[in-house]
């Protein structure tokens, strides 16, 4: 199973601050997956999950950006009725608590992850995994 | 020196510029005699609270050179205060006021551990601030090498200071904390900068952001005091001990008065400083009322100096925001802002009236160090700021958490305060 990463930056709730950081990243040839936003009211956390994380983390730097790399867990999702539900059950019977998700449709278009972010990445890992689930990996 | 012999010397100056300024200014005569004083009514130091207050608007009203106490033919050199807040205040030098600011700011120079040896860069502006000339001439004074580079260019004064080997730098804190900025994002390892000492003054600053430019250079970190209206830098100065700023009260006469009352304040206690220049002959300064606040303390010094010393500047009286009827120092803010750890010094305070309420609006620079990828931590972060400082400064103030490097940095004084009240 890969480690999947996900690029989190910080940015006023302003006109045009995406726009600045896909910029970034267009112009440094990294691919976005998926994409997330939260915002409240003044600022707001794009995450975003990369083909190239590192390169992105590096260049947003530069660039003065405010960002972090986090591990994500990318658990594949059955495409029927039901299929969030079974990863979600599996969590939230352990009680672990999702504190963001967002979904990435591969680019083949028949599988779809859910990206999720827990506080303890490894027991939730070993939970999914001994529930059937599969994780995305790059191969 | 002894307590007695510098009353004595104090006090036989006072009264030969009470004179001075008495015999040759209209303006002090003028205010003498509204106040039915005399200069002969001068006897010890005390009766120096008997003289009337100048303030900057008097001295505005004389511009440009009603305030000159010799024959134009005996000025050397003219300065003036930036104007930011009206018409500027004119100073004016004889060949004695030179050889005085020369000496004093040696003095300065010197307490920062600068001698021949040294390599002074000196980013004060040169021109009408007082600031650039100033320094150059206690630098000759005691003879260290001047780099007279003035204000700007960030990175050419890095890579001067790189070249020449520079040891001493003079600039204000926050041109030192951009300097410092830029060095690390040109990847210049400030390791390979000599410097040992900075003469930081020209802007109100905090302990934690000398903190911050020791750490950054490895260096001394002390403040110079000075306004123009007086001579400009070389008033006071700290020396390494750090607990005060030594007034040269040789040269300069300082008491402190109660902003409100404008009766003297006793030892220690915050209020206005009040100038009197005891030696200046072009432009003699009585009881000049600088807006600056700050405490004097009478103590001999661990460094030996008998010296008064007043503390840092802690505010100016007309930067004093009155929010919500509440007297509010904006250093109180910016000081309670950097007890958190991981806030960099960059913030703004806005004060706004939307409706019939004062409201501060404190902008804050995120930095790496305090950021999470949780929206949760971060509101967490911004209500824990709000909160201690309104446990320290007594108000309410909203803060918002801007990113890094997008509030205004400056190569002179440091705007901190945004009022858009109209009030």
């Amino acid at each position: 199973m890969d480690k999947v990463m996900q690029i989190s930056i910080f940015a006023e709730n302003k006109l045009g601050k995406m726009e600045k950081v896909t910029k970034v990243l267009s112009d440094s040839k990294v691919n976005i997956l998926a994409i997330s936003i939260t915002s409240t009211n003044g600022f707001g956390i794009l995450k975003f999950m990369v083909d190239q994380p590192e390169l992105a983390l590096e260049v947003l730097k530069k660039d003065g950006f405010t960002v972090s790399l986090t591990e994500v867990i990318a658990v594949e999702m059955n495409d029927r009725p039901g299929g969030l539900h079974e990863v979600v059950s599996v969590l939230a019977q352990n009680n672990i608590n999702i504190e963001n998700a967002s979904v990435y449709v591969a680019e083949s278009r028949e599988r779809a992850y859910l990206l999720v972010e827990v506080k303890d990445i490894d027991n939730a890992k070993r939970l999914l995994e001994n529930a059937d689930l599969k994780f995305y990996s790059r191969g | 020196m002894p307590v007695r012999e510098r009353e004595r010397l104090q006090l036989e100056r006072l009264r030969r510029a009470v004179k001075t300024a008495y015999d040759n200014v209209p303006f002090f005569r003028k205010k003498f005699t509204e106040a039915k004083l005399g200069p002969e009514d001068i006897r010890t130091l005390k009766d120096i609270t008997r003289i009337p207050f100048t303030t900057k608007a008097d001295l505005r009203e004389g511009y440009p050179f009603g305030m000159f106490a010799v024959p134009r033919r005996e000025i050397v050199e003219v300065h003036t205060s930036s104007g930011t807040t009206g018409k500027p205040v004119v100073t004016g030098y004889t060949r004695g006021d030179i050889d005085l600011w020369s000496e004093v700011m040696a003095r300065c120079l010197t307490m920062a551990g600068a001698t021949e040896e040294d390599t002074i860069q000196n980013c004060y502006g040169y021109g009408m601030f007082t600031g650039g000339m100033g320094v150059h001439y206690g630098a000759q004074r005691i003879g260290a090498t001047v780099v007279p580079i003035s204000a700007g260019n960030t990175k050419r004064q890095l890579e001067i200071m790189l070249d020449f080997g520079t040891t001493v730098i003079t600039c204000t804190p926050s041109y030192a904390l951009y300097l410092a900025e830029v060095a690390e994002e040109e990847g210049i390892s400030t390791k390979k900068i000599k410097l040992k000492a900075g003469c930081f003054g020209a802007e109100m600053w905090s302990e934690r952001i000398r903190e911050q430019i020791e750490k950054r250079f490895n260096i001394l970190a002390l403040n110079i005091y000075g306004l123009t209206e007086i001579i400009g830098p070389g008033v006071a100065h700290e020396c390494p001990e750090k607990t005060g700023i030594h007034i040269f009260e040789d040269h300069f006469y300082a008491e402190v008065i109660s902003p409100e009352t404008l009766e003297p304040l006793p030892e220690g206690e915050q209020g206005e400083l009040v100038l009197t220049t005891l030696t200046r002959e072009a432009t003699p300064m009585l009881r000049f009322r600088t807006r600056d606040v700050t405490a004097l303390r009478r103590e001999v010094c661990k460094c030996g100096r008998t010296l008064v010393k007043m503390e840092r500047i802690k505010g100016r009286t007309d930067d004093m925001l009155k929010i919500r009827g509440v007297m509010v120092f904006p250093y109180k803010i910016e000081k309670a802002l950097l007890e958190i750890k991981g806030i960099e010094p960059h913030y703004q305070i806005i004060v706004t009236r939307p409706q019939q309420l004062d409201e501060i609006e404190v902008q804050v620079e995120m930095s790496r160090e305090v950021f999470s990828d949780e929206v949760r931590r971060i509101e967490e972060l911004k209500k824990n700021i709000e909160k201690h400082i309104e446990r320290s400064v007594g108000i309410r103030v909203r803060v918002t958490l801007v990113e890094p490097k997008t509030l205004p940095r400056s190569e002179g004084k440091a705007k901190r305060v945004i009022d858009k009240r109209e009030l």
